[in-house]
């Protein structure tokens, strides 16, 4: 009887073996890093409607965070100030800028300016502002660099297991409160030791059960 | 060509396990031939039914991925109803397969060759099935690789302390282990089929599948020392499987859960249900594709009696149940069965006692064992009786929970009861296709089985040898 297939086709089930073995790996691999917010979530930085720049605000001109981020120690969202706050300054400052023009126009007809919220956490984990600033997280721990961005722009993939990484580990990353939002901070020496004292002294125990964040 | 009247042969006959004095050709033309022809007409509206019904399963899966849970039945007390009796249900009805395939070949019971191969091909789907529903039964199905432990930007792990997870383990390895079994037996009836392909199509696909096989000593070999391995490999299987599911029950803390004896007892009944699901489509399967010498009155005697055996282990184990909650003397325990027996699910449970324990005592007569129309309504009624087992065990416990102020009754929702029927159409489809394209009775094997494959009586000797 003649062969159906060409003799080559023997390397066939020993390819197809590592394949499915190699195939598999690569799968999980794909997964781990592509289905990674790391990956599909860093970088992100919308067009704002008003082109308002945190480096020109924070660095040059020095404005605290909580001056416009008023609620931030206080609630569990930090507030996107109001249009009122902008206008403290602008109706002196600039007033006929046509950079703020959305700005002048949200006042006037009492409106909301619709900036595009940057950093979204789904609805199911619940997340307090006012517990972490308190507790010597700093803004720039989670955001980055504010004060370098002319567009805000997620630095961090605020991923379940990034948040892990902290609330595991939190002498990693805490600072004393007055430190809170300055930018650039560098961590003074010794500061593992400080911050573990710190911990045991104010019971900082971030929880990592589910319930914490999920209710 | 009998061999009966050779008078060296002093141990009691069996019964011959291929009647009808076919030979080798014989086997191969009856067996292959329906892989080839048209298939008959019974076999078109059979798939048309069984096609509507497996649209229905995708329709209604499709409104629950939709809508959520929410569309079953599933009450506050009763989170598990149907959809986890319907997977215990399947995966039961899964186990004839492994036990044919495995332990009765590790057994030598050569009467399973006649039905080993559908009986496998019935367990994947069984399983197919099976696995189906707690996959959608977790709500966001778009998430179930979550069971696997992947490396995942949550840094979380499944949770191995939990038997769930056990179970996504032992189903699924259940399934490979099964599949590759299957296939490692198909491969010399796919060369045979091969060979007998007369457009070239044809044979390339069967030449693939069939891996080169040429019938060569070397292949046979190899063939007969995986075989072997592989049915090793299984056998453990047979019994882990439904112990792991049942540890989805016993490892709770729940009255009428908490039990030792689930494992062996789950077994027990999944074997049972198993061979009834068997019987069901070979009944069927023989008459309609004219196959009565290959699988006989004798094999399906056989599988009665197993019914009979495992049937009656299940109601030991039953009765058994009650007899621990009483000498327990835990009051929970006691009142967890009693409300089985009294309670709002009676009903169920006398359905599940009738059909599970009491319908197979018929076949303590050997003439009820031999009647194709009892054989067949026993099969049935078994299948129902083993669905309710799942129900009772779930439902009854779930129902009446520590809190009495949450205390409901269950009731199935239309998406319950036409997933479950749909369900069957996934099953049947499936089962309806390997008649169509693959031979449903193992070729190779059946012929080593027939008288002429030992001329010379060598079994017999050395029994005879031995017993000297």
């Amino acid at each position: 009887m003649p062969q159906i297939f060409p003799r080559k086709s023997n390397t066939l089930p020993h390819l197809s073996l590592g394949g499915m073995l190699g195939s598999g790996v690569i799968v999980v691999f794909l997964v781990w890093y592509y289905f990674s917010p790391e990956y599909t979530d860093v970088g992100y930085a919308p067009e704002q409607p008003v082109q308002y720049s945190h480096r020109v605000h924070v660095d040059q001109l020095g404005l605290d965070c909580r001056y416009c981020h008023n609620f931030v120690e206080v609630a569990d969202i930090s507030n996107v100030p109001a249009t009122e706050t902008c206008m403290n300054c602008h109706e002196i400052v600039l007033p006929q800028s046509t950079d703020l023009a959305p700005v002048r126009a949200s006042w006037a007809e009492n409106s909301s300016i619709p900036w595009v919220k940057v950093h979204q956490l789904p609805d199911y984990a619940k997340f307090s502002h006012a517990v972490h600033v308190n507790n010597g997280v700093g803004c720039e721990t989670c955001h980055g660099r504010i004060d370098q961005m002319e567009v805000v722009q997620l630095v961090e993939p605020l991923s379940m297991g990034w948040c892990l990484e902290c609330h595991r580990e939190p002498e990693n990353y805490l600072r004393p409160n007055e430190e809170i939002t300055t930018m650039g901070y560098i961590h003074s020496e010794g500061f593992l030791e400080n911050n573990l004292n710190r911990i045991k002294q104010e019971g900082i125990r971030p929880p990592t059960n589910c319930s914490a964040c999920h209710y | 060509m009998s061999a009966s009247t050779d008078k060296t042969v002093t141990l009691p006959a069996e019964p011959p396990l291929v009647t009808g004095n076919l030979g080798f050709h014989d086997i191969t033309q009856l067996v292959s031939y329906h892989t080839e022809k048209r298939p008959p007409s019974v076999w078109y509206m059979a798939i048309a039914v069984s096609s509507t019904l497996l649209c229905v399963l995708m329709l209604m899966i499709a409104y629950l991925v939709w809508n959520g849970i929410g569309v079953w039945g599933n009450n506050n007390p009763v989170g598990w109803g149907w959809p986890i009796v319907n997977f215990v249900f399947w995966v039961g009805i899964g186990h004839a397969g492994t036990l044919i395939s495995a332990i009765l070949f590790l057994f030598r019971q050569q009467w399973r060759t006649a039905i080993n191969r559908s009986a496998e091909a019935m367990t994947l789907f069984a399983v197919i099935c099976a696995l189906l529903f707690p996959t959608i039964h977790v709500g966001r199905v778009w998430v179930i690789y979550w069971t696997l432990p992947l490396p995942n930007q949550m840094e979380m792990w499944p949770q191995f302390k939990s038997p769930l997870l056990w179970d996504v383990f032992a189903v699924s390895v259940y399934f490979m282990v099964s599949l590759i079994f299957w296939y490692i037996g198909l491969v010399p009836d796919l060369a045979t089929l091969r060979d007998r392909a007369r457009n070239a199509f044809r044979r390339r696909i069967l030449g693939f599948f069939s891996l080169g096989w040429t019938g060569a000593n070397r292949h046979w070999r190899n063939y007969e020392k995986t075989y072997l391995l592989l049915a090793a490999l299984a056998t453990p299987l047979v019994l882990s499987v439904h112990s792991v599911v049942s540890f989805d029950f016993a490892v709770s803390i729940i009255p009428g859960w908490h039990t030792t004896i689930f494992p062996p007892y789950f077994v027990a009944g999944a074997i049972f249900s198993g061979f009834a699901m068997v019987m069901t489509l070979l009944i069927l399967a023989r008459k309609i594709y004219g196959i009565q010498n290959i699988i006989t009155m004798d094999h399906l005697e056989k599988m009665a009696i197993i019914i009979l055996l495992t049937g009656t282990m299940v109601g030991f184990a039953y009765i058994t149940e009650f007899f621990i909650a009483w000498y327990s003397q835990v009051e929970y325990e006691q009142y967890a069965f009693l409300n089985r027996a009294t309670g709002p699910y009676a009903w169920a449970y006398w359905t599940m006692m009738s059909c599970n324990l009491l319908f197979p005592q018929f076949f303590w007569i050997k003439r009820l064992r031999r009647s194709i129309p009892f054989l067949f309504l026993t099969s049935i009624i078994v299948n129902i009786g083993m669905w309710f087992e799942r129900f009772v065990i779930t439902v009854t416990s779930l129902h009446r929970d520590f809190l009495p102020s949450s205390w409901d009754y269950f009731n199935p929702t239309i998406v319950d009861i036409l997933t479950f029927a749909g369900s069957f159409g996934l099953f049947m489809t499936l089962f309806l296709i390997f008649l169509r394209y693959l031979p449903m009775v193992a070729i190779a094997e059946v012929k080593m089985v027939l008288p002429q494959s030992d001329p010379h009586y060598y079994d017999k000797h050395e029994a005879e040898h031995e017993a000297n």
